[in-house]
């Protein structure tokens, strides 16, 4: 048999839906089967009545008086459900918490009514999407950087084409990387602001440079992403000219870095063109590309990313030191997260006159096949398509090295490891932590492993907390990816 | 800025869109006059019935629809009693049409008949009127099935006592308008869906003079006043009549994609498209989420029902969450910033704000207004509507209110035959 409360509160309001809400709360306790709380206006004395939640007390009471009714098997739960009830009128509990959030704007067109000032759209959707995303953003006025890739090069030459038309930049598809105006987009790392502007068609190549910059005293104007495929003759670099223009009209902006793959021969001659109208000093790095022959004086072609930082800072004091040699027996196995960080250990090993196998090969590497021959050094991207399809990029979730880390530790065929490890926005909290475990679960002879860290101190991973952990585990810690690289070149020979 | 061209789809759009928010601003809904509906909507005849949401038959009505519907016939004399009515409308005998194909729109059930007594709502700019009958209060009333000799008694005495003392003090002087009480409610609290007693108090006080200057007998004065002074939802029926006036003008200008109505039987939820015109784009209800009335749960709840998502189309109720953060607390936290965050929603699917009708919380930023299909496919983000909950057996009455929204199938479908008219 249960038992009725009613409580009478006079002349107290409250509004009906935290009536309702305070109802709820108090029905859900132990020991009450039901709970009520309502103005008594005759109407609502109805309403308890028809719910048999209504005693004399509540009977008697006046349309401006307050019924908590309350129902529940003993005396002792009335009591406590009545008290809570109580607590709650005088002191209403604080909403602030759980779902209560900042209001976010839920598409472009909600972002523009926010802030009429906006700029700049990062478009991060399944690529299929990508382009009418980005053609949006255009047509409201805004610059986009495509994060997205899949998306077609006939796709990305259109919206280029729209965008320029527009006097607006279209970075990407498929830029994992700019700074604007000190704005770290996408995967990028904290870097002092400075003089070198960066156009940049690969996302860790630009980590790469903006961290050496930064290592060595120089500071980033803006890192301008195109996309990889910006230089190809098909998409005939409109973007890199683009910024270019921005670059040279940006007084911030004192050296210009263009860093790519090798551009196709079309674009190659168009952009040397255009090189004799900047009146900056510019340093062209195009891994994997021969000595240009034809470029105007204020040019200088940078063979690595490492050379291309100090090509900029003009601080040919700073250059990297030379490792002290060492022998080691056994191949290079190479495992990246960055993709040009792999075609520039490429150049390295190259040029050293060692040969060289990838998934990503640069000119004068040979295509390497999962579970091959070790007659060459393989340097893996592990950021590839093969290795990405329906898994997170390894920047993302470094645990995808693990497995073909593992490997590399315990096969005896290897004799050296190079590795990357990328900080910054939008990459991995802890790269090193996942080395580390995976070294932690290798064999105690282990291969020598050089690696590289592309970040600053003031990343959020904090590149030198990263540099220490992996040099706990035996690492030895390169001061750039092309140092690592000549490292493992001066070990093995 | 947007590319707004006259030579492209978008372009045509957008210079539609802007006609019919221009019909909407322009605007001027009065309430003038009381009425018999039968009077004043010629197509009543007896045996036809008025009902809310898009067209629907008999055998497909929900518990609370066809209590409204028996209680009516048995209101009007067509049937003895509930059992001989249900009788008669399984064998086809009465004919329903929606309201809105006769220029009213009606709440919950939205059952009108011609003996019941209808609000005329009068937009003097295009000179065209909407009727909607007058809201019964709460507890057991019709338009949430309610069907009992009660609630027949009432709409008796709205038709033969408070209906012609309100008409006559109305016709005695100026229509109130009605947009001006609105503006003057969001500053208090009211959304116009949840929330009508700051409006139905401010109407209250520009009328109550009026019809003590009717020679009316004192009790049924007194009746009558008492009657709008405890219904804190007298408004609501007048927002809604307000809605339809202000949006049939605009209910067929080629290519736009704003939502004229958005309706439900308590089965189908539909929408009309001034671009579309009076075609109905329709899709199963939603049940709606929020909270129940003591003695009442979930399991007890109807579908989403009635005409009263006229007045979301227009920009208030769950768009004006944000003037009522109190009508939030039917879900989630409820907090103020949450109320603030729906309207701020709702600014990402429609075309314009609406100076005339601004909140105060939102720095006096006017409500979202004009839905506009393309936006809510784009999004994937669907109009908030603020409703009661009605028992899903007939009779019972109101169990509760909450939040609901459209199926997104209505705007697909409307895009898609948008669409196929922009391009013809």
């Amino acid at each position: 048999m249960s038992m009725l409360a009613n409580r009478i509160k006079r002349s107290f309001y409250l509004d009906s839906v935290a009536l309702m809400r305070l109802s709820r709360e108090l029905s859900d306790l132990s020991g009450i089967d039901d709970a009520a709380l309502m103005m008594a206006s005759e109407t609502n004395k109805e309403i308890l009545a028809a719910a048999n939640m209504l005693d004399d007390a509540g009977r008697q009471a006046a349309a401006n008086d307050l019924i908590i009714a309350v129902r529940g098997q003993q005396q002792a739960s009335l009591v406590r459900a009545l008290a809570q009830a109580e607590t709650r009128l005088t002191a209403p509990k604080a909403a602030n918490t759980g779902t209560t959030v900042k209001h976010r704007p839920r598409s472009v067109r909600g972002a523009l009514k926010t802030n009429e000032h906006l700029n700049l759209a990062l478009i991060s959707v399944p690529g299929s999407y990508a382009a009418a995303e980005a053609r949006k953003a255009l047509r409201s006025g805004l610059n986009a950087m495509v994060f997205s890739d899949n998306v077609s090069i006939e796709q990305e030459i259109a919206l280029k084409q729209e965008a320029a038309a527009r006097d607006l930049l279209v970075m990407g598809p498929d830029c994992g990387t700019a700074i604007i105006d000190g704005v770290p987009l996408a995967f990028a790392n904290k870097v002092p602001r400075g003089s070198i502007g960066i156009i940049g068609a690969s996302g860790t190549g630009i980590q790469e440079v903006s961290c050496l910059i930064a290592h060595w005293g120089g500071g980033v104007s803006h890192a301008i992403g195109t996309g990889g495929r910006d230089l190809n003759d098909r998409v005939g670099g409109t973007t890199t000219h683009q910024a270019l223009d921005r670059l040279q009209r940006d007084p911030a902006t004192k050296t210009i870095v263009i860093i790519s793959k090798p551009p196709g021969s079309t674009v190659a001659g168009s952009l040397v063109q255009r090189l004799h109208s900047i009146d900056k000093p510019i340093v062209l790095c195009f891994l994997g590309m021969p000595a240009m022959d034809v470029l105007p004086a204020h040019c200088q072609q940078a063979a690595t990313l490492e050379e291309a930082a100090l090509l900029a800072l003009k601080t040919d004091g700073i250059a990297g030191q030379q490792p002290d040699a060492m022998h080691v027996d056994g191949q290079i196995m190479g495992l990246f997260a960055g993709g040009t960080l792999c075609a520039e250990a490429q150049f390295v090993l190259l040029e050293a006159g060692l040969s060289v196998a990838s998934n990503a090969p640069i000119e004068r590497a040979t295509a390497w096949q999962p579970g091959g021959n070790h007659q060459a050094h393989s340097l893996i991207d592990l950021g590839a398509d093969e290795f990405t399809a329906g898994r997170p990029h390894p920047m993302i979730e470094p645990y995808v090295r693990h497995d073909p880390l593992l490997a590399a530790l315990n096969d005896p065929e290897i004799g050296i490891i190079l590795l990357d490890c990328v900080l910054g926005y939008g990459s991995h909290q802890d790269p090193a932590g996942a080395i580390a475990e995976t070294i932690k679960a290798g064999p105690e002879t282990q291969p020598l492993i050089i690696a590289s860290v592309t970040g600053t101190d003031a990343d959020p991973q904090n590149a030198q907390k990263q540099a220490e952990t992996l040099r706990s585990m035996g690492v030895l810690v390169a001061g750039s990816n092309a140092q690592a690289a000549r490292l493992a070149v001066a070990c093995h020979q | 800025m947007p590319d707004n061209s006259s030579a492209t789809p978008a372009g045509l759009i957008a210079q539609a869109n802007d006609q019919v928010i221009q019909h909407w601003f322009d605007g001027r809904p009065s309430l003038i006059d009381v009425q018999r509906a039968g009077d004043v909507i010629p197509e009543l005849q007896p045996h036809v019935m008025l009902h809310a949401g898009p067209p629907l038959t008999w055998d497909i009505m929900c518990g609370p629809m066809q209590g409204a519907v028996c209680g009516a016939a048995v209101f009007e004399g067509w049937a003895d009693d509930l059992a001989a009515a249900a009788g008669m409308a399984a064998r086809g005998e009465f004919t329903f049409v929606p309201n809105h194909h006769h220029r009213a729109v009606g709440p919950m059930t939205g059952i009108t008949t011609m003996n019941q007594a209808v609000l005329i709502v009068e937009n003097t700019t295009f000179g065209n009127r909407a009727f909607c009958t007058i809201n019964e209060g709460l507890g057991k009333v019709m338009r949430f099935g309610g069907n009992d000799a009660g609630v027949r008694r009432r709409l008796a005495w709205l038709r033969d006592e408070f209906g012609p003392l309100l008409g006559k003090a109305l016709r005695a002087g100026e229509g109130i308008v009605l947009k001006d009480i609105i503006a003057r409610g969001l500053s208090m609290g009211d959304e116009m869906h949840q929330r009508n007693v700051a409006c139905s108090s401010l109407f209250l006080r520009q009328i109550a003079g009026r019809m003590a200057a009717c020679d009316a007998a004192p009790e049924a004065l007194s009746a009558s006043l008492n009657f709008i002074a405890g219904n804190d939802q007298f408004f609501l029926n007048l927002a809604m009549a307000t809605g339809k006036a202000l949006t049939d003008p605009a209910k067929h200008i080629k290519n736009s994609a704003i939502v004229t109505a958005m309706a439900r039987n308590g089965t189908e939820f539909g929408i009309q498209v001034s671009g579309t015109g009076n075609r109905w784009f329709t899709a199963p209800v939603e049940m709606p989420q929020g909270l129940y009335f003591t003695g009442f749960t979930e399991a007890d709840a109807n579908p989403d029902m009635g005409d009263s998502t006229i007045v979301e189309t227009i920009g208030l109720g769950g768009f004006a969450m944000a003037a009522a953060p109190a009508v939030a607390g039917f879900v989630g936290a409820g907090s103020a910033a949450d109320a603030l965050n729906y309207t701020r929603d709702m600014t990402e699917i429609t075309w314009a704000s609406n100076p005339e009708w601004s909140i105060p919380a939102l720095d006096y930023q006017g409500v979202p207004t004009g839905i506009d299909i393309r936006y809510v496919v784009e999004t994937g983000i669907l109009p908030i509507i603020n409703t009661g909950i009605a028992h899903r057996e007939p009779g019972i009455g109101q169990v509760g209110a909450g939040i609901v929204s459209p199926p997104m199938a209505c705007f697909t479908q409307a895009l898609k035959a948008l669409a196929d008219s922009v391009a013809a």
